[in-house]
């Protein structure tokens, strides 16, 4: 298929400058509406002339989505994030710095410094898939199709999925998700009916239950701001991010752990992983298992085994099932701790 | 506005992907509009029902007060094959009106079941049950057009009471069965495109316009049988057609409706004392139509 690049499609252009002026024209626009925040993934989009919205919502002017604040009386209750914060505000918050670092250390691997000044916290957690048979507009699944051209014995899949695939094996590419959903972050959502604050973990959705999207949005409704509480303020953290280059890529596959200890035991602990699943997965039957367990190899080596079970890879990307079990491990008790990691080879 | 999708494949080629989703509420909007003719007509128009002839007092004094007309089998078969096409329905169609759930393992499970069943009853109603009672036959075709004639006001004998099956029982089995074949074995096919317990996932199966075809096809039957259940639902649930619905929960009609709608010697039943008519039939029991074909 010729890709006509650098010219987008005409649509007509609105830059409202409140959040009740950027919803009235989500709802007034509903499904031909797009909502363009720091347009890193929409400009692809939009240049490859795969997606032509009729309308593009930008909200680049709506300065109530930037910023980061205490939540509740005097920030006892956690922080908020405007929507619209870009990820070099987010690294560069003290406070995310000094409570939520976990945060801040998923923001700083997202691609190159300039991205990270342009793009936005609630457009990484929003940003659709990176499979590249979807994004060249053929008619897959995702696309409203009948077929998964990546999942064929001669797809090119070795960034797919090797869990929760459902026809679709694309996967999430959000590097921040996984990180929010470790700290039991909520997602603010303004939608038709109202306000509407939902967990982390239940803002993303799979294939099968939408096969068309990554999260809950649907036309209409705007992301305004993610709630981080402080019930994992100054935890111990892990966040690592495999990748092809060591800048300005997306993840192969990522993790982020936030634990309390007490002595060498797991007391409490949330762990995600990204870029296994359409969905970033946090992992509760692991959660599960070592809470409670001593803080060493024997352990981590079991959450590893448990965080794979059920894993299907692909012709492609096999590798994956060990590289999730190292990052599971190396989550729970840390880089270099002297575990046999799992190999793999082609 | 077209009734079938297409999207261009990676060579280039354009292919169908599926029907229009618009076509889902065309068959709903399309089964109210018959609810709605229908009843009017009934309410307003129709004349009373009147069949030639009468039945000699001896043959109606040795039909039973309970006619059986649905073997235990027949509406296990049945039942089973309703509620694995209901799931089905609504695990197809509410994703595509904005019920988001994890719709296609209920969707394929209850297709297995649906299939595993229709294989029962094709082998339960060829081999075991009179197969032809359900097909529309000479004197079915000649009171349909002597119906069709009095409706339109023309002077006509009155039809003859029915067999088993009124006619247009008949009908809508047989448009069932164009629209359930179709919808099983593409889906069947459709199965080795989603990883089920059965076949080898094999995207490669057909070419993308076969697949194409396929799912228009799949489509369009889902769509029609949207429109065929509620028509169904809707003569099960008419105060007139009770009795039969009843006879598919119980499997026996009352003697009243059965000498009231039906021909004795069109349906025999068989009673333990002694045949109404001197049909012969040597498939036993089931063969002399005391149970379902449909």
């Amino acid at each position: 298929m010729a890709v006509i690049r650098d010219v987008m499609a005409a649509f007509e252009l609105f830059q409202p400058t409140s959040v009740a002026d950027a919803q009235k024209l989500l709802e007034q626009h509903g499904p031909d509406a797009w909502v363009l925040a720091g347009g890193l993934d929409s400009f692809d989009w939009l240049k490859d002339r795969i997606k032509k919205p009729k309308a593009v919502v930008d909200l680049s002017g709506v300065a109530e989505l930037r910023g980061v604040r205490p939540s509740g009386n005097s920030g006892s209750d956690g922080i908020e994030i405007g929507a619209m914060t870009t990820l070099t505000d987010v690294v560069n918050h003290p406070i995310i710095k000094q409570k939520y670092d976990l945060l801040a250390q998923a923001a700083e691997l997202v691609a190159s410094p300039q991205i990270r000044n342009q793009g936005t916290i609630g457009g990484n957690v929003s940003q659709d898939t990176r499979c590249w048979y979807y994004r060249s507009g053929w008619p897959c699944y995702r696309a409203g199709g009948n077929i998964c051209y990546a999942d064929t014995p001669e797809g090119r899949n070795r960034e797919h999925a090797i869990l929760q695939a459902d026809r679709c094996v694309a996967v999430n590419p959000s590097d921040s998700a996984p990180a929010l959903i470790a700290l039991d972050a909520k997602f603010v959502i303004r939608t038709r009916k109202g306000e509407r604050v939902v967990d982390a973990e239940d803002y993303f959705v799979g294939p099968d239950i939408d096969i068309t999207r990554l999260h809950i949005l649907q036309p209409g409704d705007l992301l305004t701001a993610i709630r981080i509480p402080s019930t994992w303020a100054g935890a111990q953290f892990y966040f690592e991010k495999i990748r092809d280059r060591n800048v300005w890529d997306f993840p192969l596959m990522n993790v982020a752990s936030a634990m309390v200890t007490s002595g060498d035991r797991i007391d409490r602990i949330r762990i995600c992983v990204n870029g296994a699943a359409a969905r970033p997965l946090r992992l509760r039957a692991v959660e599960d298992a070592v809470r409670g367990k001593p803080r060493d190899a024997a352990t981590g080596e079991m959450a590893g085994k448990q965080a794979v079970q059920g894993a299907i890879p692909l012709q492609f990307n096999a590798y994956k099932i060990p590289l999730m079990r190292n990052l599971v491990k190396r989550a729970i008790i840390g880089q270099g701790a002297g575990v046999e990691e799992a190999t793999w080879a082609s | 506005m077209g009734l079938i999708e297409w999207a261009t494949s990676p060579w280039g080629k354009l292919v169908p992907i599926h029907i229009a989703w618009f076509l889902i509420w065309v068959a709903l909007i399309a089964g109210f509009l018959f609810f709605i003719v229908h009843a009017a007509y009934l309410r307003y128009f129709a004349k009373p029902r009147e069949f030639a002839g009468s039945i000699s007092p001896a043959a109606a004094a040795s039909i039973p007060d309970r006619v059986p007309r649905h073997s235990l089998a027949a509406r296990l078969f049945h039942w089973i094959m309703a509620a694995s096409m209901l799931v089905l329905l609504f695990t197809a169609f509410l994703p595509r009106v904005g019920v988001q759930f994890n719709w296609i393992t209920y969707h394929w499970i209850a297709g297995t079941v649906l299939t595993a069943s229709i294989v029962f009853h094709i082998i339960h109603a060829s081999f075991f049950m009179d197969f032809w009672a359900i097909w529309p036959d000479r004197i079915d075709l000649r009171d349909a057009w002597r119906r069709t004639l009095r409706v339109a006001g023309k002077p006509e004998s009155p039809p003859e009471r029915f067999a088993k099956y009124p006619l247009e029982n008949k009908l809508y089995h047989g448009a069932i069965i164009a629209a359930g074949l179709s919808a099983i074995v593409t889906g069947v096919f459709m199965m080795s495109r989603v990883r089920t317990v059965f076949f080898p996932r094999n995207p490669y199966l057909f070419s993308d316009m076969t697949w194409g075809m396929m799912y228009v096809l799949h489509g369009l039957a889902g769509v029609g049988l949207i429109a065929l259940i509620m028509v169904h639902i809707y003569f099960g649930l008419r105060p007139e057609k009770r009795p039969i619905t009843k006879s598919m929960i119980f499997g026996w009609m009352s003697r009243d409706f059965y000498l009231k709608e039906h021909d004795p010697k069109r349906w025999v039943v068989e009673t333990s004392s002694s045949p109404t008519s001197s049909a012969s039939d040597s498939k036993g029991l089931e063969g002399r139509g005391l149970t379902d074909a449909g």
